[in-house]
């Protein structure tokens, strides 16, 4: 496990900084060791924090390598497509997962199919690699249903959760209940973990440090994938946190782990061993995925009157896909046909979506009703006719 | 059929005890339920019976209890949460209001969340700030949830099993004034469903309507009415939502006349949702406007003063005056 490095850049006593108290934020947050597999420039170089992870790679074929790049394109095209299916009024909203592929392809591949995934709002491309189908989502975002997909049947991926941290506490619910359904048999292909994912905003809410809490209380199954992109929406990660987020978990009592969030590899490795570890009951885990949001919030959002260009260029060139195609290519492993192939495919997914988008229907009035209880209401029954009625009214006037 | 006597809190002790030994998805959990057995006593022997794996004693945090009781409702669990005081509710409303009470309808029918919320409430016991609160309207004016409280022994032994066995997440307040005087409890079937109201007392004059521990400030005022030659109809409401207003429009079309009463302050409360209803639903039958009579719109006072607070027979038997006259 690595040591976080918690020296900060700058020798400073945040306690006796006016600045600080009067809303400057210290920049010491970003302090600490990441494991990394591949460097950003696309060379296999682990650091010294990716040797005990290192294993975890010898289960990937080329195969899988390859359908890592080609999730993480897939993923970049459908996202950059729904944010133009926003502006051209086709949806709500959307809130861009632009950046984030590597850290969530890589921990979305290490998950196992009995392993169960509690999302926020922005993972997109776990949704997708869950079986999800992905214009669900874009219902979702384009006002016609709070869900979407029914979770058992959909690689057990959980509904999109849109207060911030709520899905912690369901996550460690649900994982508390996997740990009294029956003690670790020692077999992975088997035994159930629980991952949820959340942002650096969220460390700051009550129910994700209660669900730190609950989590090592009863030594939950589970992993807490934290993506740290820097930004809740205008508030850089500083004013959430003075200490390195992934040096808060050890006060909590989970094994921590903190990544390079835009190398597919670190990602996939360290979740691997952290699933691993938590269902074969050795407690809850937690993985800082230092990564960024290179685009808006969401469409709703303008970057620009809150962070410099400097920033953003700096991150451009971590950018995880580019960092993950020189790796592939320096192995040999994609070859330029291989990588046409993909855009193609992406090109080919995206388009589809586009197309059932603009089929989507209008949404059943039922639905306002219809599963507001489980078992039968008079309240929401009579409503559901008075409705009818009212409605039928306008026909006969008609 | 038998039946035996027993406090309120021996009810729902016996009655948590049935819905755990009944289906071993059923949990209890909250903040010293166990070795303690609750600060009321009411989850007593609970933990030695049936393990501490199946009543958790968990972190103090209410946002957790509810939160983690979605998680493992969406396990298949039944979990059963104790919130320990009315006013320590907050920390959880957000995970009751925003999630619990939502999380049905976003499932679309593809998931049912058995989550029972046990809250004790009101106030005439004299404890300190936080202690005495009636935040009922509050879970009563959000749709997912079912709100139910029980005022006698039988009721509260029955409907906490009718509560566990709803699929559906149940608010279930318990007047924690009334868990020590002792009542008749009908051991083999219940005499009606969680969600009906109950006359409790016969009367012709006027209807006076109320839930937990109110029912028996009400029986109180309806003696002291008797005496004085008039006869007074006192309805337990039993369920807060969904309301059962076919009893409430019977009594009233027979009476003419209805006072509601309730621990809690009265706007936007309870009883001004009632009032507004039973004006609409029996306009004609009504020989007076529907009365309220509530705690005054103040934060719950330092005990010394919940007597004057708290609406007592007197100020019952004032409104019921004050109809009479119209």
């Amino acid at each position: 496990m690595p040591t976080p490095d918690l020296a900060p850049r700058r020798s400073r006593d945040p306690h006796d900084d006016t600045k600080d108290r009067m809303g400057t934020v210290p920049e010491t947050a970003d302090d600490a060791v990441s494991v990394q597999m591949i460097a950003p420039d696309g060379r296999f170089e682990p650091n010294a924090a990716a040797e005990e992870f290192l294993p975890y790679l010898e289960r990937l074929d080329d195969d899988l390598l390859r359908r890592f790049y080609r999730d993480m394109v897939v993923a970049r095209r459908f996202d950059t497509e729904a944010g133009h299916l926003q502006r051209q009024g086709q949806l709500a909203l959307w809130p861009p997962s632009l950046g984030q592929e590597a850290a969530q392809v890589g921990s979305a591949h290490a998950a196992r199919p009995q392993d169960t995934i509690f999302p926020a709002y922005r993972e997109h491309a776990v949704a997708m690699i869950r079986g999800v189908d992905v214009v669900d989502i874009i219902r979702m975002m384009r006002g016609l249903t709070h869900g979407g997909w029914v979770p058992a049947e959909h690689g057990n991926f959980h509904l999109y959760t849109l207060v911030i941290g709520s899905q912690t506490l369901h996550a460690t619910g649900y994982a508390m209940g996997v740990g009294f359904d029956g003690a670790a048999t020692g077999d992975p292909a088997r035994d159930e973990a629980v991952m949820v994912y959340f942002g650096d905003g969220a460390t700051s809410q009550g129910d994700t440090n209660e669900a730190f809490i609950w989590a090592a209380s009863y030594q939950t199954p589970q992993v807490f994938f934290l993506q740290n992109n820097h930004w809740a929406i205008s508030v850089p990660v500083t004013r959430q946190s003075r200490t390195p987020l992934v040096a808060r978990a050890a006060g909590f009592g989970l094994r921590a782990t903190r990544i390079d969030g835009n190398d597919v590899l670190a990602s996939y490795a360290v979740t691997a061993k952290q699933l691993d570890d938590a269902r074969a009951g050795r407690g809850p885990g937690f993985i800082e995925a230092m990564t960024y949001r290179l685009g808006a919030h969401t469409t709703s959002d303008d970057p620009t009157r809150y962070r410099g260009a400097d920033e953003l260029a700096e991150w451009e060139a971590r950018d995880p896909i580019a960092r993950y195609r020189h790796h592939l290519e320096s192995r040999g492993i994609v070859d330029p046909a291989y990588l046409a192939e993909v855009d193609r495919e992406a090109a080919d997914f995206v388009a589809d979506v586009r197309r059932r988008t603009l089929a989507l229907g209008p949404a059943d009035v039922g639905l306002i009703f219809d599963n507001v209880y489980a078992e039968d209401h008079p309240v929401t029954r009579e409503q559901k006719q008075w409705l009818q009625g009212y409605e039928a009214g306008f026909g006969e006037a008609r | 059929m038998s039946a035996t006597t027993w406090t309120m809190a021996k009810a729902l002790n016996q009655g948590l005890a049935k819905a755990l030994a009944d289906d071993d998805r059923v949990l209890l959990m909250g903040e010293d339920v166990g070795a303690l057995g609750g600060v009321f006593r009411v989850t007593e022997g609970l933990s030695a019976r049936f393990g501490t794996g199946r009543v958790l004693d968990t972190p103090l945090a209410e946002s957790g209890i509810v939160g983690a009781a979605i998680g493992l409702a969406m396990r298949g669990y039944r979990p059963i949460c104790e919130i320990q005081f009315d006013g320590f509710i907050y920390p959880a409303f957000d995970q009751i209001t925003s999630q619990l009470a939502k999380i049905t309808a976003r499932h679309e029918g593809s998931a049912r969340f058995p989550v029972v919320i046990r809250v004790p409430y009101g106030g005439h016991i004299g404890a300190v700030e936080h202690h005495q609160e009636s935040p009922e309207a509050y879970f009563a004016h959000t749709a997912g949830l079912r709100v139910i409280s029980p005022s006698t022994p039988n009721d509260a032994y029955w409907m906490i099993q009718q509560a566990v066995a709803s699929d559906d997440p149940v608010m279930f307040f318990e007047p924690k004034s009334r868990y020590w005087p002792k009542g008749e409890v009908e051991l083999e079937s219940p005499a009606a469903g969680m969600h009906t109201t109950r006359v409790a007392r016969g009367g012709t004059d006027a209807t006076v309507l109320g839930h937990g521990a109110m029912v028996s400030v009400l029986l109180q005022a309806a003696e002291v009415a008797a005496k004085e030659g008039t006869s007074l109809e006192v309805l337990d409401l039993r369920s807060l939502s969904p309301i059962d207003y076919g009893p409430i429009l019977r009594s009233v079309e027979k009476t003419g006349r209805l006072v509601v009463a309730q621990e809690a302050p009265g706007f936007a409360s309870l009883g001004s949702e009632i009032a507004a209803t039973v004006a609409e639903r029996a306009f004609y039958a009504l020989q007076a406007p529907v009365l309220r009579v509530s705690g005054f719109d103040a934060p719950f006072p330092p005990a010394k003063l919940e007597s004057v607070y708290l609406p007592d027979a007197d100020r019952v038997l004032d409104a019921v005056d004050r109809a009479l006259d119209y």
